[in-house]
């Protein structure tokens, strides 16, 4: 009996292996249904902020303008100009408080979820335990009783109370956890510590640029929740508050002009697609170089 | 031979810090040791933990504690015992509606979104790069959205201006529109459906990110091994070499599952119509903020804690045998 000589399948000049022609169709064919239904209202409101008044009352609504204007942005802009406070603030409020509790979540977060993967100190396993189980509590649990605790540090009304408390999330220590667990041999790290280096210098000077997906992930997502995050009842000065705030107060005194409402929250959800998008091609590009390891 | 017993490697910078064979000395003094030689890794936690300490900790204590008292913020809490829990499921008919409702959402919306997370990500992974960058946003897009409301308000409008009731009309499989969100029929597998569009989030993100840190080698060497085709391949290589993730993944999912509720009261307003899709987590919310009674509340939020505890145990145990 002569060996079924297994015919290798090639893919832009790679060698794929174990893949059928027809389950690379199936599978095709499925993220193509699947894509077109996820993406299906994201690019129904798109277009219908870009609707004229007219096109906005017909049924059924047509998937495509007929007549695209910007004048649903025009009238949010406007609206804009006359708020108390200038525009530039509330820029400035989302820039700040997002750059400050994103780095400093990202900071805090690596230097623990290294600390706990490679330097394994006695009690690592049950401080690592805490802060798994700490993923399952909800804020609502938490809300009111930090209410107090803000209170009692005199954290109301400030830029503080937008920034510190993100700085305490462990949803992000605990995927960089895992990134570090599955990416980094401790043989690594081993060596470099044999060759004299400080805990804190293999920490930010080996392991961290090992982890860039990582990094580049949690910008995004931590970026993502702290925008959608938007006006906190904590800060009640107009001065204080973000540029989402201010959006969804504008947006939400135009009232019924459904134009001008979905004008705001194509603005609103533009920003984190921006970041993403910049952010995954850079994802895809520290993939491909670090595919060279080998 | 004491130097087999030696636990960690060497760290030969200084005297102090020579690993110290256990056999010699006793279990506190090895751990002290141990702590000597670590306490690089206990400086960089501490930024972390203080924080993690003020926010995190100290709120959950004082929740756990005032479970067992009746505390409305003005009076001192007095101290009942076990008497909130017997209220939650004796004397409570909204709280059994709220439990039933959310062991539906989370026993559908927790599987689903996670079994749909993976399969998209390993689907997602095999197209060339920057077909998958682009794949990836299109399916990533809806849930990184803060808006995701607006679009399902938009799309689910009551009146025939909106983008369902206007084409099921036109095709002639409704007389007349549909109140989607005041609907008691249609609120409940409305939500879920919403909610799994929407949850593509971070565990679809790790999943990915997961998937490409799988190395070659294994899936060649998986390959010489006899696995034949993809499907094998997945259970024997890559599953087992992602399952941190796949936790990571898992506890994200039971967090968002039994945690459901922000999404109702985006789209039916606080209580949806005859308490149709009232979860727990409105009935905390609604004890908490509405009428103070916290300490009630903190006991519907140990319930809840507990149902995740013990379903992410489940969990865990499943995810042991994955690859096996």
């Amino acid at each position: 009996m002569a060996k079924k000589v297994k015919r290798l399948r090639v893919r832009k000049h790679k060698v794929v292996l174990n893949r059928s022609a027809g389950g690379d169709t199936v599978i095709t064919v499925m993220l193509v249904i699947l894509g077109a239904l996820m993406f299906l209202p994201m690019y129904y409101t798109v277009i219908t902020a870009f609707k004229p008044l007219g096109e906005l009352s017909i049924t059924p609504p047509k998937m495509y303008v007929i007549k695209p204007t910007m004048k649903n942005f025009i009238d949010l802009f406007t609206n804009m100009n006359q708020t108390w406070v200038p525009i530039s603030r509330y820029i400035f409020n989302t820039v700040f408080i997002s750059v400050a509790s994103t780095l400093g979540c990202l900071l805090l977060g690596s230097m623990t979820a290294y600390s706990l993967s490679k330097v394994r100190m006695p009690g690592y396993k049950v401080i690592n335990n805490i802060i798994v189980y700490s993923l399952m509590i909800g804020s609502t649990i938490t809300g009111t009783y930090n209410f107090i605790i803000y209170c009692y540090l005199g954290m109301l009304n400030t830029y503080s109370i937008s920034i510190l408390p993100v700085w305490a999330s462990t949803l992000g220590l605990y995927l960089m956890k895992n990134f570090i667990d599955d990416g980094i041999s401790d043989e690594m790290i081993e060596a470099a510590r044999i060759d004299g280096a400080k805990e804190f210098y293999i920490y930010w000077k080996i392991a961290m640029p090992l982890v860039k997906p990582a990094w580049l992930t949690l910008i995004v997502t931590t970026f993502q929740s702290v925008w959608n995050a938007g006006a906190s009842v904590y800060v009640w000065s107009e001065q204080l508050k973000t540029f989402n705030a201010a959006i969804v107060q504008i947006t939400g005194a135009a009232g019924t002009n459904v134009g001008a409402a979905t004008a705001g929250s194509v603005l609103l959800m533009s920003v984190p697609i921006i970041v993403f998008v910049v952010n995954q091609s850079q994802i895809v590009e520290t993939m491909a170089s670090s595919g060279m390891k080998d | 031979m004491s130097d087999t017993a030696v636990k960690k490697s060497t760290k030969p910078e200084k005297k102090s810090k020579q690993p110290v064979s256990k056999k010699d000395m006793t279990r506190w003094q090895y751990i002290r040791s141990e702590m000597k030689r670590t306490r690089a890794g206990y400086l960089m936690i501490t930024p972390f933990m203080i924080m993690f300490l003020v926010f995190t900790v100290i709120p959950v204590i004082l929740s756990l504690l005032l479970s067992f008292t009746s505390f409305n913020m003005f009076q001192f809490p007095k101290w009942v015992g076990f008497d909130n829990f017997i209220r939650m499921f004796l004397d409570d008919d909204l709280f059994i509606t709220a439990f039933k409702n959310t062991m539906i959402f989370a026993l559908t919306t927790g599987p689903a979104s996670f079994i749909l997370s993976f399969i998209l990500a390993w689907f997602i992974n095999e197209l060339s790069p920057k077909a998958r960058a682009l794949v990836t946003f299109i399916f990533y897009a809806p849930g990184i959205s803060g808006g995701a409301h607006t679009i399902f308000l938009l799309v689910f409008r009551g009146d025939i201006y909106g983008f369902a009731n206007g084409w099921l009309m036109k095709l002639g499989l409704i007389s007349e529109p549909i109140l989607f969100f005041q609907n008691e029929t249609y609120i409940v597998p409305l939500m879920i459906f919403i909610s799994i569009w929407t949850s593509l989030g971070i565990s679809f993100l790790s999943f990915i990110a997961g998937l490409q840190g799988v190395d070659r080698a294994q899936y060649e060497a998986g390959a010489v091994d006899g696995i034949k085709n993809r499907w094998q391949e997945v259970w024997f290589v890559t599953l087992p070499n992602m399952k941190s993730m796949l936790m990571f993944g898992a506890v994200m999912s039971i967090t968002n599952a039994f945690g459901f509720g922000a999404i109702v009261t985006l789209l039916c307003g606080t209580p949806s119509v005859n308490y149709c899709a009232w979860t727990l987590n409105h009935h905390l919310t609604e004890y908490m903020s509405t009428r103070f009674e916290f300490g009630y509340a903190s006991a519907i939020a140990l319930f809840m804690f507990i149902l995740m505890f013990t379903s992410n145990r489940l969990v865990n145990k499943m995810l042991a045998k994955v690859g096996q």
